[in-house]
This record gives C-alpha cells, sequence and structure tokens, in this order.
C-alpha cells in the first residue's frame, strides 16, 4: 500500500512538471499554425524586410521592419540607459553603501520592479511626454525616446537585482585579495570583481532586455505607435508587441491579417527566446 | 643588530562588543620571521589583519592602542601605500583568473608601471625569488589555474613580492598543500628573510618551529608570550604554551 502511494505520488510530481513543457510547446505549435499561415500570401522575406505596414489595405501590405526597428530602437535606448546606471547602483549596493541604506535601496528596487507597467506607462503619459516634447521642442513627446526610458524603469530591477547578487557572491577573498596588494576600492571592484561576476553581470543584463523587448502596454501607451522606419529616437515608432496588442482585437480571424500579427508573434518568440537562451548560457558558464 | 620593523602598544580590538586581541604588545623585526600560533578563535588571524588594515573591511570593527611601521602610525598612513609595504599571502592560493604573467604584473601595473621590459623584469624577479621560475618560465601565458596547489600558493607568494613591500604576512600559508609543498613554500619563505620582515600565522606547531625566528602564542586574544623559537620550543615559560605545544589542547 505505501509503495502504491510512493507510485501515485512520484507520476503526479512528473505529470506536473511535465505539463509546463507540454504547454509551452502547444503554445508555440498553435503559433506557428496561425502564423506560417501567412507565407501563403507573402514571402518571409518580404515580410521580414518589409517597409511598409498596411493590414487592412487592399491588398494588404504586410512588412515588418518598421515594428521590428521599432523595437530594436526602444530596447536599444531602454540599454544605453539601464544597463550603466543598473550596474553602477548594483555596484553601489553590493560593494559600497552602508549596511541601512543598503537595505532601504534592496526595498526601493523591489518596490519599482512590483509597478504594474500600465500604471507606469500612464505616469510617462502624464509627466515624461510633455516633458520630452518641450526639451526637444517636437510636435509630440510620443517618441521611441519617451519609450525607452519608461523601458529602461522597468528593466533596471532585473539588472540591479541580479548584477547584485552576481557581485554578492563572489568570495570576499578575491576583494582582500586585490587590496592586500594595494589596491583602491575602485580598482579593486573594477579589475577583480566585475570581471570575475562579467557572466552573473551580463545574464542581468539580457534578463532585463529581455523584459523589455517584451513590455507591451507601457510601450504601447507612450511611444506614439506610427509603423514607419524611424529614423531618430525622436520620432514615434512602433514596436511588434503594441502592434499585436493594437489590432488583435480588429484582425478579422482567419484573415491575412490576423495570420500575419501571430507571426508576428514568433519573430518575438524567437527574439526573447535567444535573449532568454544566452542569457541562461552566460549565467551558467562555469566560473572559469 | 637587529631593527624594529612593526611595534604594536596596547593594542586592543573588539568586533562589535567582543573582544578579539586583549592589550597586545609586540615587536616585528626586519630579517626575521615572527611565527604565531594558538588555538582557532585566538585572535591569531586578527592580529595579522591589523598590520595591513584588512579588518576595518569588517563595518563593527573597533580597536584602541598603537601599531608603527617605520615610527609611523599605520592609522593615519594611506592605506594604500600601507597594503603595498606589507603584503599579505592568505591561505587559500587565489589566483587572478589571468595567465601566470598577467597575475604577477597586476599589482605592479595597478600601482602604475607601464613599461613592458620593466614589467617583465619585475616578472622574472619576483618569480624567482619565490623559487617559481625554473617550473614555470615555458608558460608564462597559460592560466594560474593550471598549476598545482603548490605552484599557485608560490605564484601568490611572487604576486605579493611583484610590488615590493617590505614586510610579508603569511595567513596559514600552507594548510592546503601537500607536505612536498609545503617544504617548498617554507624554503621560498627562509631564502625570503633576508630581505623581508615576515609574520607566519599557522595551526602548524612544527611548521612554526621550523621556520620562525621568534614564536609568539595567542590563547582567547591574549599574547601568553613571545619568545625566541629555540627557547619556546624546550623551556617556554607558560604552563599553558608549553601544554599547546605538546598537543594537550587546541
Amino acid at each position: 500500500m505505501r509503495k502504491f502511494k510512493e507510485f501515485l505520488i512520484e507520476k503526479l510530481i512528473l505529470i506536473c512538471g511535465l505539463a509546463s513543457i507540454f504547454f509551452v510547446v502547444l503554445i508555440f505549435l498553435f503559433l506557428l499554425k496561425e502564423g506560417l499561415a501567412v507565407f501563403k500570401t507573402v514571402s518571409p522575406a518580404k515580410f521580414l524586410l518589409g517597409s511598409k505596414w498596411y493590414p487592412i489595405s487592399e491588398p494588404p501590405q504586410l512588412g515588418i521592419l518598421p515594428l521590428i526597428l521599432g523595437s530594436l530602437l526602444v530596447t536599444l535606448g531602454a540599454a544605453v540607459i539601464s544597463i550603466p546606471i543598473g550596474v553602477a547602483s548594483a555596484i553601489y549596493i553590493a560593494e559600497v553603501a552602508p549596511l541601512k541604506l543598503k537595505e532601504i535601496l534592496k526595498a526601493g528596487i523591489e518596490l519599482l520592479a512590483a509597478i504594474p507597467s500600465v500604471v507606469l506607462g500612464f505616469i510617462g503619459m502624464v509627466t515624461l511626454v510633455p516633458w520630452v516634447k518641450n526639451i526637444f521642442h517636437l510636435p509630440t513627446g510620443l517618441t521611441a525616446l519617451s519609450g525607452s526610458i519608461m523601458l529602461a524603469f522597468m528593466a533596471m530591477p532585473t539588472i540591479v537585482s541580479i548584477a547584485e547578487d552576481a557581485l554578492y557572491s563572489i568570495p570576499k577573498s578575491y576583494k582582500e585579495g586585490a587590496l592586500a596588494l594595494g589596491a583602491t576600492r575602485w580598482q579593486a571592484i573594477w579589475r577583480v570583481m566585475l570581471p570575475a561576476a562579467s557572466s552573473g553581470i551580463l545574464a542581468a543584463v539580457m534578463l532585463g532586455l529581455g523584459r523589455v523587448i517584451g513590455e507591451t502596454m507601457a510601450v504601447m501607451m507612450i511611444t506614439g505607435n506610427a509603423a514607419v522606419i524611424p529614423h531618430s529616437i525622436l520620432q514615434p515608432t512602433r514596436t511588434l508587441t503594441a502592434t499585436i496588442a493594437a489590432e488583435m482585437g480588429e484582425a478579422v480571424v482567419g484573415s491575412e491579417h490576423y495570420f500575419a500579427l501571430f507571426a508576428i508573434g514568433i519573430v518575438l518568440f524567437v527574439i526573447s527566446f535567444g535573449i532568454n537562451v544566452t542569457a541562461d548560457i552566460f549565467l551558467h558558464k562555469r566560473k572559469w | 643588530m637587529v631593527r624594529t620593523k612593526i611595534n604594536i602598544k596596547n593594542l586592543n580590538i573588539w568586533f562589535g562588543d567582543v573582544p578579539a586581541l586583549k592589550n597586545l604588545s609586540i615587536k616585528i623585526y626586519v630579517n626575521e620571521i615572527l611565527s604565531v600560533i594558538g588555538p582557532s578563535n585566538s585572535g591569531k588571524t586578527t592580529f595579522l589583519r591589523m598590520l595591513n588594515r584588512l579588518n576595518e573591511l569588517e563595518t563593527n570593527f573597533k580597536m584602541s592602542g598603537q601599531v608603527e611601521f617605520d615610527n609611523q602610525d599605520i592609522m593615519k598612513m594611506n592605506v594604500e601605500l600601507l597594503r603595498k609595504k606589507i603584503g599579505m599571502v592568505f591561505a587559500l592560493p587565489l589566483p587572478l583568473p589571468l595567465s601566470i604573467f598577467d597575475n604577477i604584473a597586476y599589482g605592479a601595473r595597478m600601482h602604475g608601471v607601464k613599461n613592458k621590459k620593466k614589467l617583465q623584469q619585475i616578472v622574472e624577479q619576483a618569480l624567482q625569488k619565490a623559487y617559481l621560475w625554473d617550473e614555470v618560465k615555458d608558460r608564462l601565458d597559460v592560466s594560474a589555474f593550471k598549476l598545482s596547489g603548490g605552484q599557485q600558493q608560490r605564484l601568490c607568494i611572487a604576486r605579493t613580492l611583484a610590488v615590493e613591500p617590505e614586510v610579508i604576512l603569511f595567513d596559514e600559508p600552507c594548510s592546503g598543500l601537500d607536505p612536498i609543498s609545503t617544504a617548498k613554500v617554507e624554503e621560498a619563505m627562509l631564502k625570503l628573510k633576508k630581505d623581508y620582515a615576515m609574520v607566519l600565522v599557522t595551526n602548524n606547531v612544527k611548521q612554526a618551529a621550523r621556520v620562525g625566528d621568534s614564536t609568539a602564542f595567542f590563547l582567547s586574544g591574549e599574547l601568553i608570550e613571545v619568545d625566541k623559537t629555540d627557547k619556546m620550543f624546550t623551556v617556554p615559560s607558560d604552563k599553558r604554551t608549553d601544554d599547546y605545544i605538546r598537543g594537550k589542547f587546541g
């Protein structure tokens, strides 16, 4: 009887474990089935590199290059802002801050992670957007730059907390070894701590960027949603995610537009899968 | 005539409310090895880390008394300069994730040496002094992790020597090494004596007897006695020293 119980529990856990993989596979298959249908009417090259996204014109023009570039531009902007600030604050928290301040800062960063993205988008819309508009004298503040700044806030908690973990987990003896040779605190951080934590920090950056590229709500609210190839970070753009969110409701089921949106989903899936795998490789890289 | 390098007067150290060293006065001389023995928790390592001010990294560190290095109060010295002059070799060999050459050159570069020839010279000299040169001279560009434990420890000694210190602190440098590697490290230490003042903290009483000119015995944060090694190991003046050396406790 006890043996049977063991057996039952074991199998139950096994099923639970497999369920998550099963669902991922199902989702991916569904995405493929719906998304690949678009390639009956438009070639993959034309879909990925076409510069016009007019899904409801006749015939529909389904080129997602402006959307890909929009996503990349906003992500790049967010990366440029969030990586230096995020890594620097991780260094400060892990190495420099006195104990009390450290606790406060860590709590603050966790709080930042807890803000729902729609709230961030809303705050961005009423504060950041007019600010960008005034500073750069633009016709509208709904630009890629606004999106980048907002997304940087979203990537920062991930970057800070994972990079801080990476720095914290370096054996204390490394730092002491450098200090004992007469290194200043900064020299020890720059030449010993950062290289030793580099794989963890890279993973932190990748995971932060993964969050940025998949983010939808905030970018939809503040990047202006113009599906044209962006020439400057001060122009309105539209991202892959925002396109799906904005247009899925009105696309006729079974139409080319509908299939194209699923194909965008595949592109996004591939991008964030790539980012996560890269992060994983960095995280599990043996520490020399 | 022996010259005093470090003079410690009435040193007390606390971590929080816990006393780690109590009223310690001791002198460290040039061209001598001072062995420090004692059971764990006796303050040996705290004593050693006081000399290059590594204790300060603990936030709850407090001290009173004075430590003088060449007649200067070390608490008033520039801490990086002090640590350059007082090198330290740790218990576990700690190569940096760099090549053998870069490991040794690391400290020198940090202190501003850029000339390639000069660096090569420094690296060679340091490796020779640490008795590692012959074993690694043909593979200076391989990773330091490829070396054996004993070689890594001598690499760390060489790295310490490369910044041209005046005093070298050894914190149980052979605790993770086999007897042959230990013998090599000890040999290197004995030869280095002619240029440096050295302090060796060790759990190995026999090592203290083999290497030290003087030996100090610490117990629960107090210096029980310090004397010439020969005398300590034959006719110690305190019974507790005798008991420890004979292995009755600790």
